[in-house]
């Protein structure tokens, strides 16, 4: 069961998230100016990034989160849980990533899709955790699901270099990072900087609190899973007064011992 | 664990000698697929010629998940990976041993497929060390991620169409690399020190040591 603390602090976390994003929009739409080239396309710049951080975030933490399944002295099924309710919600931020990098696309580069390095790569990662998210559909029990999980979804992991590698090879168009470059100078200032680092505050407590419910709706899944078990194991215990499987075998084996008549 | 890994390679492709699943019903798919590519695009000689290393490299992955899920699936029907680990062979030699014996069938098949790609696209083949040695790097790295993901997936009774959406997105840098890798080795410019060859190897290497790592884990899980 949700405990108390959890539910409140669930709560102040989503109550600061919306604060934070509708201070992104107040100042993403009206305080910050328009760019000199790419006019109001810009203001998807306060989206648009944050949106990517998360997933590749959510990511992370699912890996993490297999890592201490995987290792023995931390196993907890709390960890499976953890890392199954971070790979869905990374999954909706990648397709976000994905919709809203098309919609700026459109109008800066002309297309809807490009074949760029990092485009590819995330709608490459977008399959590949939509893959770990069917191999946790595979029925099995608890444990056996939980170690499959967890090293596929470290596999995916480790992958994502591998491919972002190759596919940076292959082609690159995009914008190079503004914040994040190798010198950490940001390439924007003022109230746009400010913005910009404002949706990334914002969108990371999104984040946070949708795996805070993810994970509390993943544990109750669970809750119930296992009550539904421990009554069918009463059921079958209590099976023996009604039903008698020893008559049956008994009617089996003194037929078998009765010489056939053919 | 090698002595495994030979034990069980030899004991599969033992297997498909008898059973010939690989060059009765996987080479047919592989030329039906080359040949269906010419349907899609232009047949002109010059167009086929210039896409045949990625035409190649994706009937060589489409086909490696019915090889992988194949040689796992020997194991897990009647439960007889359960009985190797009983009789104590090491889960890494099984991992190996199925690598071995997928890359075996795997790399006769890209010999076939080449001669089906010489003759149906009109490349101009050159660069057969580069050649050689990014397919069997590219084909090894296959094998590691396959039989790996093969594994995982045996468990689901949908494992047909879960194997390839685990397989085909991981596996997407050695058809990108092997792809390039053979473009290099067409042209003129064509050297061992491919920026390419080194991702295939990276690749091949990461995978059999994951797989190594995990497949215990995940026969026993």
């Amino acid at each position: 069961m949700e405990s108390k603390g959890y539910r409140w602090s669930r709560r102040a976390v989503g109550f600061v998230a919306l604060l934070l994003v509708a201070a992104t929009v107040v100042l993403g739409l009206w305080i910050t100016p328009p760019d000199v080239v790419q006019g109001q396309l810009v203001r998807l710049i306060y989206v648009h990034p944050p949106v990517a951080w998360v997933a590749y975030l959510a990511y992370g933490v699912t890996s993490i989160c297999s890592v201490l399944y995987l290792w023995k002295r931390t196993r907890n099924l709390k960890w499976d849980l953890l890392a199954a309710s971070s790979a869905e919600v990374g999954v909706i931020f990648t397709g976000l990533t994905l919709i809203t990098g098309s919609i700026w696309g459109r109008p800066a580069w002309g297309v809807w899709w490009t074949w760029d390095a990092r485009l590819t790569t995330t709608a490459l990662l977008f399959v590949l955790y939509l893959g770990y998210l069917a191999l946790r559909r595979v029925p099995a029990d608890n444990h056996q699901r939980a170690v499959r999980s967890a090293i596929a979804g470290l596999i995916a992991f480790i992958d994502v270099p591998i491919v972002h590698q190759s596919v940076v090879w292959w082609r690159t168009l995009h914008q190079s990072a503004t914040v994040l470059n190798a010198t950490l100078s940001p390439k924007i200032h003022g109230e746009m900087a400010m913005t910009l680092l404002l949706g990334f505050i914002a969108f990371t407590f999104v984040y946070v609190w949708m795996l805070m419910h993810r994970y509390q709706i993943a544990d109750m899944e669970q809750s119930v899973l296992d009550v539904e078990l421990e009554q069918l194991i009463e059921e079958r215990q209590r099976e023996p007064e009604t039903y008698s499987d020893q008559t049956v075998l008994t009617q089996d084996v003194d037929q078998i011992d009765q010489p056939s008549k053919v | 664990m090698w002595r495994d890994a030979l034990l069980i390679a030899a004991k599969d492709l033992k297997i498909e000698l008898r059973s010939k699943v690989t060059m009765n019903q996987i080479l047919p798919f592989a030329f039906v697929v080359l040949i269906v590519f010419a349907f899609a695009l232009d047949t002109s000689p010059g167009t086929l010629a210039k896409v045949a290393p990625g035409l190649f490299w994706l009937a060589v992955l489409f086909s490696s998940v019915f090889g992988v899920d194949r040689a796992v699936a020997i194991e897990t029907n009647d439960s007889a990976g359960e009985g190797l680990l009983a009789y104590g062979v090491d889960p890494g030699g099984i991992f190996l041993g199925k690598v071995i014996s997928v890359f075996v069938q795997l790399f006769l098949l890209e010999i076939f497929l080449l001669l089906g790609v010489v003759v149906l696209y009109g490349p101009k083949i050159g660069g057969l060390p580069l050649m050689a040695i990014s397919a069997f790097f590219a084909t090894l790295g296959l094998c590691a991620a396959g039989v790996t993901y093969s594994q995982l997936a045996s468990a689901s009774r949908a494992k047909q169409t879960l194997l390839p959406l685990l397989l085909v997105p991981v596996a997407s840098p050695v058809l990108l690399a092997g792809t390039k890798a053979w473009q290099d080795a067409f042209s003129t410019a064509a050297s061992l020190g491919d920026p390419w060859l080194r991702l295939l190897i990276v690749f091949a290497v990461v995978y059999l040591a994951l797989g190594a790592i995990f497949f215990g884990s995940i026969l026993e899980g």
